[in-house]
């Protein structure tokens, strides 16, 4: 199935979690997960299911004023 | 012990000594970054929340392993929101990415020229944001209405431009800022549009609480050296506003006493 993940066309495992993305994407640092505008706390992310054409946002701290 | 030795103030509970408040945009690079933050003595330093660029170098650090949540407070920011609701959205994705840390800058633009701030949907993402228990430090106008305004609905600090983001022209309202200081019970921070480090002092002589600003410090020849400026010009300033400057007159007053001239 597919995701738009931050804006980008993305394919993942059927039924996978969010969990199982996270891991897969090999993200480093720290970062804040928000799937159809609303925010997936971090407890959250081994029992969150992915739905086909979930629209998915990682975002993270960058320099700014 | 001079007064300026115990000279700290306070957002929301936390009690802070520098008066400075730096960004972390537009440097050349991290290793420059950090060099000017630390520089710089900043204890409160803004970050961006954007996107996490998937797939990128994996020996790039993250900008939260050079300015460390353990060692500086972050102010996560809402640049680039021009309504409430990204506002909101963005400083709810920030308390989530800094595991609850609720101290946020609002800022909602309106217009790319001006960088100016939507004052009516900067007063209602702050209500929102206040409800939902977050500490808004709010982005403004020189306005001294909307600044009390912006106190009323229980924003911690109010922040208002000097002059435009980004634009290093200076303290363009002395008058409104003076007038705001002297109207508030929450700190003034002068938020954008410092240009150098005089501009800074004259934030500070004016009473403001503090000074945040990105621009003026990394776009610098020398980022490191204006931190380094910009830091004392702060104390500086502070320094001359507590001693309380002499009165100005229209003519000369002599410095040497007129009595026991032999000439």
């Amino acid at each position: 199935m597919k995701v738009l993940l931050n804006g980008s066309s993305y394919s993942v495992k059927d039924n996978c979690s969010l969990d199982w993305l996270i891991k897969n994407l090999e993200l480093d640092g720290k970062y804040a997960v928000e799937i159809n505008q609303n925010i997936i706390p971090r407890s959250q992310y081994r029992t969150k299911k992915i739905s086909n054409g979930d629209k998915i946002e990682i975002v993270q701290a960058i320099g700014g004023g | 012990m001079k007064n300026s030795d115990k000279d700290k103030f306070k957002i929301a509970d936390s009690v802070y000594s520098s008066r400075l408040l730096v960004g972390t945009g537009k440097y050349k690079n991290t290793e420059e970054a950090k060099s000017a933050i630390e520089e710089s003595g900043a204890e409160i330093v803004t970050v961006a929340i954007r996107r996490t660029n998937l797939g990128q170098d994996k020996n790039k650090p993250n900008l939260l392993d050079i300015i460390s949540p353990s060692k500086f407070t972050i102010l996560p920011n809402t640049a680039g929101c021009y309504d409430a609701d990204s506002a909101i959205r963005t400083c709810q994705l920030a308390r989530e990415l800094l595991d609850g840390h609720d101290l946020v800058k609002l800022e909602v633009l309106a217009d790319k020229k001006t960088l100016f701030p939507d004052i009516t949907q900067t007063l209602h993402a702050a209500e929102t944001l206040v409800n939902d228990n977050f500490k808004v430090m709010v982005y403004t106008t020189d306005d001294p209405i909307i600044a009390k305004n912006l106190e009323e609905i229980g924003c911690v600090a109010v922040m208002p431009l000097a002059a435009p983001i980004g634009s290093g022209l200076g303290i363009q309202n002395p008058y409104n800022i003076r007038n705001i200081v002297e109207n508030a019970s929450v700190p003034i921070i002068v938020d954008a549009g410092v240009g150098t480090a005089s501009d800074a002092s004259i934030a500070m002589e004016l009473g403001c609480d503090g000074v945040l600003m990105n621009t003026a410090i990394a776009e610098a020849d020398n980022p490191t050296l204006m931190a380094s400026a910009m830091k004392k010009a702060i104390q500086a300033g502070r320094e001359a506003y507590l001693a309380g400057r002499m009165p100005k007159r229209a003519y000369a007053s002599a410095s040497s006493p007129a009595d026991g001239r032999f000439f």
